[in-house]
């Protein structure tokens, strides 16, 4: 890669909160010009380019037309980064994969109108089910200092690291009580953590929202489970939420 | 002056989500005038359904990453009507001043990355940090301010974490408030400063005007954002948010994904500028002011004013933010618990968010499960106008040429502030 490598955002299925993450880095996004070139990039800046040294994708794939633009990218970038959860899971929009059936969910959504053709829609995909992904950034929304890190690293010519331990770790770290001991049912034991355990740190048990680890210790879940007299069930029921595949064993 | 015009832009830049403009005049005659939202579709509607009603706002607070705090805020009311849950003043203070965070940096993000580009006739914000390094530094102060106190209020900037059915997890410090205050009180200036950079600019905005009916939120109390019920300029007795179905006849249309709506016209707009033609006598003397030097004065009918009333917004989301700091430093802040009694009930929430109104209504069964739901855009709300406007200009101005009405075109929709992502996406001009 040159010194300064071209960079490319796209937006599929998503809130668009995850680039409003990268907004937010405020004088940070100055420094980040410095360090890559912004080819396109949608929603900041009219124009475009044939080729790209680093693709970031947001959100996931729910249409036939959105799997040929993203393999269109895919060609034509040397890299590609699935940044949030939608992109590296389908995330929330995962969700209506668990309904009975599409038809069911474009008729509740669009009534009588739902056949009409433009509003074909199929089950939602991350993007590593329908292309090659080098990196993923989690969360739902990415945490913007993570994504910075990843972004130097990556620039770097450097294989940028995720957390492989539990949320539990960083929420004991901030010294929080336990929301298990105030009757609440939080997945930090199983989630991916780097993002601080922000949501038991603000009083909110943990959705999981990055995913969880690799090879979670299951074990440590069934013993919190058993202490606080709770079921697998409500695991994975819970843990579904951000598109996450239930890895529990019952 | 061409008699052909052809404008075929697709996916519209520097607006949120995917829109295409396609415009066909041959000879003179006008072929299509086409609005297009082609963005992919998500049913929310749907994604809801069967998940228990403390989930239900974390999932739709997902519809729109930039007003992630309003959906959240119209789900919250509307699952708390559903269940008749009463909340604290304390809880209704924190949820006013954190909607006023967000449509600070939400129009403080749209006016100066999107429309002042467009003034300035630049292809983004990018050229600015060197050419206009000042504004730039401005704005990211602005920006960063409404950042943090989304952060200090909600726990998180986006997607708040703190807001909670019936309450909030937790409460700010007194003094963190007090900084929050200094600092606010601190960014007057600054929003003068961008008042008269706008006011420079101001000769930029094209004159057009089509009169249409505008539909907000009011209230006896203040300039409405977080409740209300509903008015526009053609009814003259408020109705309650409950009927929103009577007022916003959604239909769906072959030429986007996301549905329109129709009221007492044949469309009508939403979003700051219907937020100050209904209720801009109430606003406070700054906001006022700042209105006036910038040419809204009374009921304006331009839509390319909407970026005008949004500065106008800015101003009063901080100036209510103060007033609203100012009593919570009154209060004891203290964590609520609250016990939720869980019932089977239908409820609707409606808040003005940075684009315009939003409505939630959901329906639970005795468990608190969700059975039914339904969510109404503001973007979506502005499609038809959208459209409409997009007729009125095209016929008026068949004399400006390809290049200059592409351009204007895109500016218009970019003046609607669409977030597409939310009404699904939108974006593209097709001058074919
Ligand atoms: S991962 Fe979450 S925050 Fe990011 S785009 Fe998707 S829904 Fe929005
Ligand atoms: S279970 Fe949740 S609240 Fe308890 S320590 Fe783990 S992350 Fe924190
Ligand atoms: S605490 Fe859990 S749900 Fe919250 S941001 Fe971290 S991983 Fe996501």
């Amino acid at each position: 890669m040159g010194s300064k490598p071209k960079v490319a955002f796209f937006d599929f299925a998503c809130c668009e909160g995850c680039q409003l993450q990268i907004a937010n880095l405020e004088e940070d996004v100055i420094g980040l010009t410095n360090l890559v070139d912004v080819v396109e990039f949608r929603e900041v800046l009219t124009g475009s380019a044939p080729e790209y040294d680093i693709a970031f994708i947001e959100g996931s794939i729910t249409r036939k037309e959105d799997e040929e633009r993203i393999k269109d990218i895919r060609e034509r970038s040397k890299l590609l980064v699935a940044f949030g959860q939608c992109a590296v899971s389908g995330g929330i929009n995962r969700l209506k994969n668990n309904r009975e059936s599409l038809d069911q969910v474009k008729k509740e959504v669009y009534g009588d109108s739902y056949n009409m053709p433009h509003l074909e829609t199929f089950p939602t995909k991350g993007v590593d089910e329908v292309v090659k992904v080098d990196f993923h950034i989690p969360g739902c929304p990415i945490d913007k200092n993570e994504f910075l890190r990843v972004v130097k690293a990556i620039a770097l010519g450097k294989a940028p690291s995720i957390p492989n331990y539990p949320v539990c770790i960083e929420c004991k770290l901030r010294e929080n009580e336990c929301l298990f001991d105030l009757n609440e049912v939080c997945l930090g034991p199983l989630a991916r953590a780097g993002c601080g355990a922000v949501c038991p740190s603000n009083g909110v048990p943990c959705d999981a929202c990055r995913g969880t680890v690799n090879n979670p210790n299951q074990n440590a879940m069934h013993e919190i489970l058993e202490k606080y007299n709770y079921t697998i069930d409500e695991i994975t029921r819970k843990i579904n939420l951000f598109g996450v595949k239930p890895e529990v064993k019952k | 002056m061409s008699k052909n015009i052809k404008i075929d832009v697709h996916h519209i830049t520097r607006v949120e989500g995917h829109g295409n403009i396609v415009v066909d005049i041959k000879e003179g005659n006008v072929n299509k005038i086409e609005w297009q939202v082609p963005e992919a579709p998500r049913f929310f509607e749907a994604m809801v359904i069967g998940r228990e009603y403390h989930e239900v706002a974390t999932i739709t607070s997902r519809i729109c990453g930039i007003c992630s705090i309003g959906h959240t805020f119209a789900s919250l009311k509307a699952t708390e009507a559903a269940m008749g849950i009463e909340i604290s003043d304390l809880t209704k203070n924190l949820r006013e001043l954190l909607l006023h965070g967000e449509t600070l940096q939400s129009h403080i993000l749209h006016v100066c990355y999107l429309v002042v580009p467009d003034l300035l006739k630049v292809n983004s914000v990018i050229p600015l940090i060197k050419s206009h390094t000042d504004i730039i530094l401005l704005v990211t102060r602005l920006h960063r301010l409404a950042n943090e106190l989304c952060e200090i209020i909600g726990g998180r900037t986006t997607h708040p974490i703190r807001a909670r059915v019936g309450r909030f997890s937790m409460m700010p410090t007194k003094k963190e408030l007090e900084i929050l205050k200094k600092r606010l009180v601190e960014s007057v200036d600054d929003l003068k400063k961008l008042a008269e950079v706008v006011k420079s600019l101001a000769g930029g905005i094209p004159d057009f005007t089509r009169e249409t009916e505008y539909l907000s939120l009011t209230n006896d109390k203040e300039y409405a954002f977080y409740e209300g019920e509903c008015i526009t300029n053609d009814i003259n007795t408020p109705l309650h948010v409950d009927g929103y179905k009577n007022m916003v006849n959604e239909f769906v249309v072959p030429q986007s994904t996301a549905k329109y709506g129709k009221f007492n016209r044949e469309s009508f707009m939403v979003g700051a500028l219907a937020r100050y033609n209904n209720n801009y006598k109430q606003l406070p003397s700054l906001s006022a002011s700042v209105a006036g030097m910038l040419g809204l004065d009374g009921v304006n009918y331009n839509p390319f004013m909407n970026n005008i009333a949004q500065v106008v917004e800015c101003v009063f989301a901080v100036e209510r933010s103060i007033e609203i700091i100012d009593e919570l430093l009154q209060t004891e802040l203290k964590t609520e618990k609250k016990e939720i009694n869980i019932k089977a009930g239908r409820g609707v929430g409606a808040v003005e968010v940075p684009r315009g109104i939003l409505f939630h209504e959901y329906e639970y069964d005795e468990n608190g499960i969700c059975t039914n739901a339904n969510c109404v855009i503001p973007t979506n709300l502005n499609h038809n106008n959208i459209q409409l406007d997009f007729e009125k200009y095209v016929k008026e101005n068949l004399a400006i040429g390809e290049k200059e009405m592409g351009f204007n075109l895109e500016m218009m929709v970019r003046a609607y502030d669409p977030c597409i992502s939310c009404s699904t996406h939108f974006l593209n001009i097709k001058f074919k």
